[in-house]
């Protein structure tokens, strides 16, 4: 997709979110219902399965169309599996299986957990336990990779064949446990994808989920800076407030660009450097963003009235989901020590 | 969100690339076995012969026209000569400022006579600049400087100080701004810039200021009835300050906005490789992927440039989150390895710690300050 194009694209993501994913939709959302209208409207758009071919139902995108969609369900804090069902959909699309309407997650979405593959006849079928799996209430459908018969395996199975436990992030968002006791996957096809690839792809996606929340604080901090009187005059005016808001907007620019890296690296199919830089990078970002964020808006962005903390009890829980900052730090700087001093600056210029 | 960045991703083109390893080898015949702490010194390094021989493979004045000696080649190959001279350490002061802001300028807003003049011998990294911007009593608060150019038979006669002016005892020119008119309560007016020749003006004495670590780079430069021809203002009378804000864009928007600190970042990377623990990788981890962001930051705002969009506010940006990030190395140090910061004994890690340490103090003052680009981003948000 061109640049053109996929400026078109972002203007239409961004009226869909803006229509649709109100304030009172996430605050119902929050409650615990799930809003089908939006993603009907997402489905109906085109915009869940941006990365599988057309001919198979999807859009026939690259990464970076999908980095658009994901980075606006981010900046909107829409409550939907979008990420999740993007990445799913572009498993399924690598293993040349068939890829299904309707929300799909991902599983497991912890390094050290695994389900396990096995041959039953003619059916593949799926155990184990895979914790905090996002919005798995919610979904048709789950996207698991692990080991058949020696090779790494893409498996599609309907979410009506794992028990449920039900659990929740800060931000109110589904993250249940899946139990699966020798659960028929509705299909599987072996893959040429990396066998961490659902924690690698994940972390690249709330990236990017991260990069839009930032935006969103520093819209909603920099409107509120403006509107808000004290001593006789906006607060914005104040050099400290300026000053503050000048760090957050660095941070959100660093994001921005940390993010999209991933996006296009993963567009020639070798994102891991890209991907850990993006995690931690926006990580730690939003560590700092919210804060500021919050510190603008005094005591009414505290309320669960106001709708600053829908970017940022997410921020909060996303920096931690599909690897730490930390994990993905120490995976970045093990592969940076084992290059050694003197090959650093050779191996950034080359990526 | 407020629309204040663009930063689009940028991929260095092919050229570029290949450029690049034509730098590496010639850096590699430079300096092959140099100490880390003298490669740490790269801006400080002042090398007339070293610029000379980069000006001779064609690696000053790169964008600029040929009728001026340039070689018309593109910003993003210039941005790979300047990030492979930093990451090497190379001593590029003889030429930088020159190469960076005075040439642009020139280039901009100079005469023909100037530009034939002048431009020809930065190429051949023969001049060297310096800036005179900042007075003793102008700093941050640049407009209000006082130092007075009064029109004169041919020229000007000029009067005041100018401070913290880096390699002027070592440069060729300075280009300066001077008022010229005093407008009442419009200290932005009446600001001219002059391209003065350090070498051959009498009324101008140059007196060293040594820094914290008792090294001799900045000056104080005095001016007392310093004659300055007509022909060497550079742009119209009192279009001075349109004209230091885009010089300033110049210089804040180059890959030595992050990578000061890049000698240090190796030793550190020396020392954990040594010992990978978690500690010691986690903390290299995060220090590289903030690296790695600032420099697609940095590359973003080259592929601006070879746009010939404005960058001033991208350009503020990866200052202050660059400045940021260097700054935060020596703390990074000390926070991970229990290592005393030398002068000249000691570790390599020791020594390059230590002249960072003393060093980084100035990393958020130089080519504007913390604050100023802070409000500058500021007003990029509307707040201002």
């Amino acid at each position: 997709m061109t640049t053109d194009l996929r400026s078109l694209l972002s203007d239409t993501v961004t009226r869909l979110f803006t229509d649709l994913a109100t304030k009172e939709l996430i605050e119902a959302a929050e409650k615990g219902t799930w809003p089908d209208k939006l993603w009907r409207a997402l489905e109906e758009g085109g915009l869940t399965l941006p990365l599988v071919p057309e001919e198979s139902g999807g859009a026939g995108g690259t990464w970076l169309d999908a980095h658009v969609v994901v980075r606006a369900s981010g900046r909107h804090t829409a409550p939907v599996p979008l990420a999740e069902t993007i990445v799913a959909g572009w498993l399924l699309g690598r293993a040349g299986l068939a890829v299904p309407f309707g929300p799909m997650t991902l599983a497991p979405v912890h390094a050290d957990e695994r389900l396990t593959l096995a041959r039953s006849g003619g059916a593949v079928t799926v155990s184990g336990r895979a914790t905090r799996v996002p919005w798995g209430r919610n979904a048709e459908h789950v996207v698991t990779i692990g080991e058949l018969e020696g090779r790494l395996t893409v498996a599609l199975i309907a979410r009506g064949a794992a028990a449920i436990e039900e659990d929740r992030n800060l931000a109110l968002e589904p993250r249940d446990t899946l139990i699966f006791r020798t659960a028929r996957a509705v299909a599987a096809a072996p893959a040429d994808v990396a066998a961490d690839a659902i924690y690698l792809y994940g972390a690249m996606a709330r990236a990017a989920q991260m990069a839009g929340a930032l935006e969103s604080c520093l819209t909603q901090a920099v409107r509120y800076a403006t509107v808000r009187k004290q001593f006789g005059k906006p607060i914005g005016n104040f050099q400290a407030i300026q000053q503050s808001l000048a760090v957050l907007a660095g941070h959100v620019a660093a994001s921005g660009i940390a993010a999209e890296s991933a996006f296009r690296a993963a567009e020639r199919n070798d994102a891991r450097f890209e991907i850990a830089v993006a995690k931690v990078r926006v990580g730690e970002a939003a560590g700092v963003g919210a804060g500021i964020a919050h510190q603008t808006h005094g005591a009414i962005g505290f309320t669960y009235e106001h709708s600053l903390h829908f970017a940022t009890r997410r921020l909060w829980s996303w920096r931690a989901e599909f690897g730490s900052e930390n994990a993905w730090a120490r995976q970045l700087g093990r592969a940076v020590a084992a290059r050694g001093a003197d090959a650093l600056w050779s191996d950034l210029t080359a990526r | 969100m407020p629309a204040v960045f663009r930063f689009a991703l940028n991929d260095l083109p092919p050229e570029a690339e290949s450029l690049r390893a034509e730098v590496r080898n010639f850096l590699k015949a430079e300096f092959s076995g140099a100490a880390p702490v003298k490669r740490a010194k790269s801006w400080g390094g002042f090398d007339r012969e070293f610029s000379r021989r980069v000006g001779a493979r064609g690696w000053i004045g790169m964008t600029w026209p040929k009728a001026y000696g340039g070689h018309e080649r593109s910003f993003l190959e210039r941005y790979v000569v300047m990030e492979e001279m930093l990451a090497a350490g190379a001593p590029v002061s003889a030429h930088w400022v020159a190469d960076r802001q005075s040439g642009p300028l020139l280039l901009r807003f100079g005469t023909e006579e100037q530009r034939q003049r002048i431009l020809p011998g930065i190429v051949r990294g023969e001049l060297a600049f310096a800036i005179g911007m900042s007075e003793p009593d102008s700093g941050s608060d640049l407009a209000s400087i006082r130092t007075r150019a009064t029109k004169t038979d041919g020229g000007y006669l000029v009067n005041g100080t100018k401070v913290w002016t880096s390699n002027a005892h070592l440069s060729d020119y300075a280009i300066s701004l001077f008022r010229t008119q005093v407008v009442p309560d419009k200290k932005h007016e009446g600001l001219t810039q002059f391209l003065v020749d350090l070498r051959d003006t009498p009324g101008i004495t140059i007196r060293p200021i040594i820094d914290l670590a008792g090294k001799h780079h900045f000056n104080e430069v005095n001016f007392t009835d310093a004659f300055v021809p007509d022909q060497a203002r550079v742009g119209s009378d009192g279009d001075g300050w349109k004209q230091v804000t885009t010089e300033l864009g110049f210089e804040r928007s180059g890959p030595e906005r992050y990578l000061s600190s890049i000698a240090l970042i190796r030793e550190l990377v020396r020392e954990v490789s040594s010992k990978p623990d978690d500690r010691g990788t986690e903390a290299i981890g995060r220090m590289v992927a903030s690296l790695a962001t600032l420099r697609a930051m940095s590359t973003s705002v080259a592929g601006m440039l070879q746009a010939g969009e404005t960058v001033n506010l991208e350009a503020a940006a990866v200052k202050d989150v660059g400045t940021t990030f260097e700054q935060s190395i020596p703390e990074l140090a000390h926070a991970l390895l229990d290592v005393e910061p030398t002068l000249d004994t000691g570790s390599d890690l020791q020594q390059v710690l230590g002249y960072i340490t003393q060093t980084a103090p100035s990393f958020s003052l130089r080519g504007g300050t913390r604050e100023i680009l802070r409000g500058i981003i500021a007003r990029g948000l509307g707040l201002r």
